[in-house]
């Protein structure tokens, strides 16, 4: 009995020093709720963001590594607000379960992750900024099948996004038409695009703008397929903070303004070391010609400028990532400005 | 097979047969083709089946290779119907090293070399030892200072940009060499005629058997950042590496428990005859025989736990795989799916095909020899 015990132990106290060792090893601690979160951040010298492990057009990386798209340039944004240097961002791959969890334990600064504004999430212990992204939920199904509205689809099998607002509209949808669609759950926007063309079921169900891109770059013959929207409601995609802190909650909030607001202006990447001179003094408060907005929030009083000089206005970013400049070529929709009959609108500067 | 022309292959056979014998050991007897092909019904039916399967099998090799685009920078040229392998070719970097930056590439690439060096040193057993382990230890230590950096005009890297290959293989290497030591502490346990530490252990290991890998990576990974107290948060892949290690520690643990059992009561008994201290007894008697005694299901293990590292990317992790997944989802590319998770899929079996090759030989040695 003695031998078998001592033997324990040795071996214990080696599982111990492993234990250690891989605490160690692999236990990076930070104290990210010490004080707020602007000064964890500038304590760390970098902004962390909750990325997708590949939403091409909102978090992926590129060929070499590089994070792209149109979250990741919103989180940027503030990397840019609070060390005037875009590149200060660093990515967590999330999915759609852990974005939450990890926002709240504190592992993430900021969750610009395709989340969808909703009642629930925002009463659950975060808290939304403005919208960056405003989607219709929509169905892509082929055309040969006959479908061409929602009431029609009695029966078929929907690929679903988990962790995703989709998941709860197909069931909505057919609670209230009684159309007992079975769903088929993915976890990655490219799992689902790819077990519906191989056809393991009949429709897809995500933003009507990204079924658009997807019918416009992967499909062998876009005309074979027909995309209607899945209910009359519209999602606003949001950024999303921890509880409690307000100061961040405004930092990130005004860093994507200054995104919209630049493009009200007509500021651009290229054309705003121009515009430092302009005489309205509407632009002049925006650039921090005039001082006091940056101070108001606690930031640098050319936080704006910062931002669009070194990312640009939220149609150009857009561009680059979802619209004409990049492989997807979404329509702007409702992400137009308001004046362009869109629900972009950015609020006062002053 | 060189034989007369013309000749039949049974009588040659017939007739050989007792002039050699006359000198020496019989030749042994070859069957002739036609006899092992078509011998009798079963035989007969597994060739037709075969050849039935190589036939079904030529579209594939028309796509793999006859339709096959090999190198194009203009991805239009893909999606005619033959495989894209022009796209590993583009991504193959991604695919490799994930999200890490591509001015450091070979960091990871060092890793990976390094790794290669340190299996090939461990192969041969009279290498086994103190000395090796030490080696190991210091690899291991190296390969994950290249990684972060931060020393040395290195930039620091921090986890959540680690990716690829080198991923899949530090957390294959990490979980099964921490796991090991936890796993002989638990066979041990579970062996002890004191009560406690049995009943933990067998507390630990079945409840982890009990549980699918990717339920325990969902619990490390969402609930216990929720569950540390507010201002601790380990990393992520920190997180990931521990749900592995675990699982493999209870796996290993079942199977070391195998060879203990397998070790005759004798052999400690004798050494305790002789006055060895226990645990020597344990360590230096006891484990090594038993752990010869269980090669062939460790290997099982370590080839299973190479594999499982691929669920970390339903945590988010960008090992091979996902890093595999991300890159097909380009859609500049015409959803070269197959073509990824079959390029994904051939670097895994080279892997997995070279451990079970390794351990089929030293299974051999072992019969052969005693290795201490």
């Amino acid at each position: 009995m003695t031998e078998q015990t001592s033997g324990c132990r040795r071996a214990a106290s080696l599982a111990v020093a492993t234990a250690v060792a891989l605490l160690a090893l692999a236990a990076a601690t930070l104290p990210a709720t010490a004080g707020t979160t602007l000064d964890a951040v500038k304590a760390r010298g970098k902004v962390i963001c909750a990325a997708s492990s590949g939403t091409i057009g909102f978090s992926a990386p590129d060929d070499k590594g590089y994070w792209r798209g149109l979250d990741v340039e919103t989180c940027r944004a503030v990397a840019v607000a609070v060390f005037n240097d875009k590149e200060k961002a660093e990515f967590v791959p999330l999915s759609g379960q852990q974005r939450i969890p990890a926002l709240q334990s504190g592992e993430i600064d900021i969750l610009p992750r395709t989340l969808t504004w909703t009642i629930q999430r925002d009463g659950n212990g975060i808290n939304f900024t403005t919208p960056n992204y405003y989607e219709f939920t929509g169905f892509l199904m082929p055309k040969n099948l006959g479908v061409t509205k929602v009431q029609d689809m009695k029966g078929a099998s929907v690929c679903v996004q988990t962790g995703s607002t989709t998941e709860v509209v197909v069931n909505d949808v057919s609670r209230e038409h009684q159309l007992g669609l079975t769903t088929v759950v993915f976890d990655s926007v490219s799992a689902l695009r790819q077990a519906f063309f191989s056809g393991r079921c009949d429709a897809l169900i995500t933003d009507a703008a990204a079924l658009a891109s997807i019918r416009a770059t992967q499909a062998k013959n876009p005309a074979d397929y027909v995309i209607f929207p899945a209910t009359p409601y519209m999602d606003a995609l949001t950024p999303a903070v921890r509880h409690g802190d307000d100061q961040w909650m405004d930092i990130v909030t005004w860093s994507f303004q200054a995104l919209t607001a630049a493009e009200m202006f007509g500021i651009t990447q290229a054309n705003i070391d121009q515009k430092l001179g302009s005489g309205d003094p509407r632009i002049r408060r925006f650039l921090g010609v005039e001082p006091g907005n940056g101070t108001a929030i606690g930031l640098d009083d050319k936080f704006a400028y910062n931002i669009v000089k070194q990312i640009g206005n939220y149609g150009e970013v857009f561009d680059r990532n979802l619209g004409s400049g990049s492989p997807l070529k979404i329509d702007r929709g409702y992400n137009r400005l308001f004046r362009d009959g869109g629900l972009m609108f950015p609020l006062a500067f002053q | 097979m060189s034989r007369p022309k013309g000749e039949f292959p049974i009588m040659t056979m017939t007739t050989a047969i007792p002039a050699a014998a006359a000198d020496g050991p019989p030749k042994r007897r070859r069957t002739p083709i036609l006899q092992i092909l078509f011998g009798d019904l079963l035989a007969a039916g597994l060739t037709v089946m075969t050849g039935a399967l190589v036939l079904a099998l030529l579209p594939a090799l028309r796509w793999g290779v006859l339709d096959a685009v090999w190198s194009t920078a203009d991805p239009g040229r893909c999606g005619a119907g033959g495989a894209c392998w022009a796209f590993v070719a583009a991504k193959i970097r991604f695919i490799l090293f994930g999200v890490y930056p591509a001015d450091e590439q070979w960091r990871p690439l060092a890793v990976i070399g390094l790794v290669l060096a340190m299996v090939l040193v461990s192969l041969p057993p009279r290498h086994w030892g103190r000395r090796l382990l030490t080696a190991w230890g210091v690899a291991i230590g190296a390969m994950l200072a290249l990684m972060w950096g931060g020393f040395a005009g290195l930039p620091f890297v921090s986890t959540a940009n680690w990716g690829g290959l080198p991923v899949t293989l530090l957390l294959a290497i990490l979980s099964l060499g921490m796991g090991f030591p936890i796993a002989v502490t638990l066979a041990l346990g579970r062996r002890s005629k004191v009560p406690v530490p049995r009943f933990l252990s067998v507390l630990v290991i079945e409840t982890i058997r009990g549980m699918p890998l990717v339920g325990l990576l969902f619990i490390s990974s969402i609930m216990m950042p929720l569950l540390l107290p507010a201002g601790w948060s380990v990393d992520k892949l920190g997180r990931t590496l521990a749900a592995l290690t675990i699982f493999a520690a209870a796996y290993l643990a079942e199977v070391i428990r195998g060879g203990l059992q397998g070790v005759p009561g004798g052999q400690m008994e004798a050494a305790r005859a002789l006055g060895i201290p226990v645990w020597k007894a344990v360590w230096h008697v006891v484990l090594p025989q038993a752990i010869q005694k269980v090669i062939p299901p460790l290997t099982n293990t370590a080839i299973v736990m190479v594999k499982n590292t691929s669920l970390v990317l339903i945590v988010g992790v960008f090992d091979m795989l996902s890093a595999a997944r991300t890159a097909a989802s380009d859609p500049v590319w015409p959803a070269p799916y197959s073509e990824s998770y079959l390029f994904v899929g051939a670097v895994y079996f080279l892997i997995c095909f070279a451990i079970s090759l390794y351990a089929r030989w030293l299974e051999g040695r072992v019969q052969d020899k005693d290795l201490r």
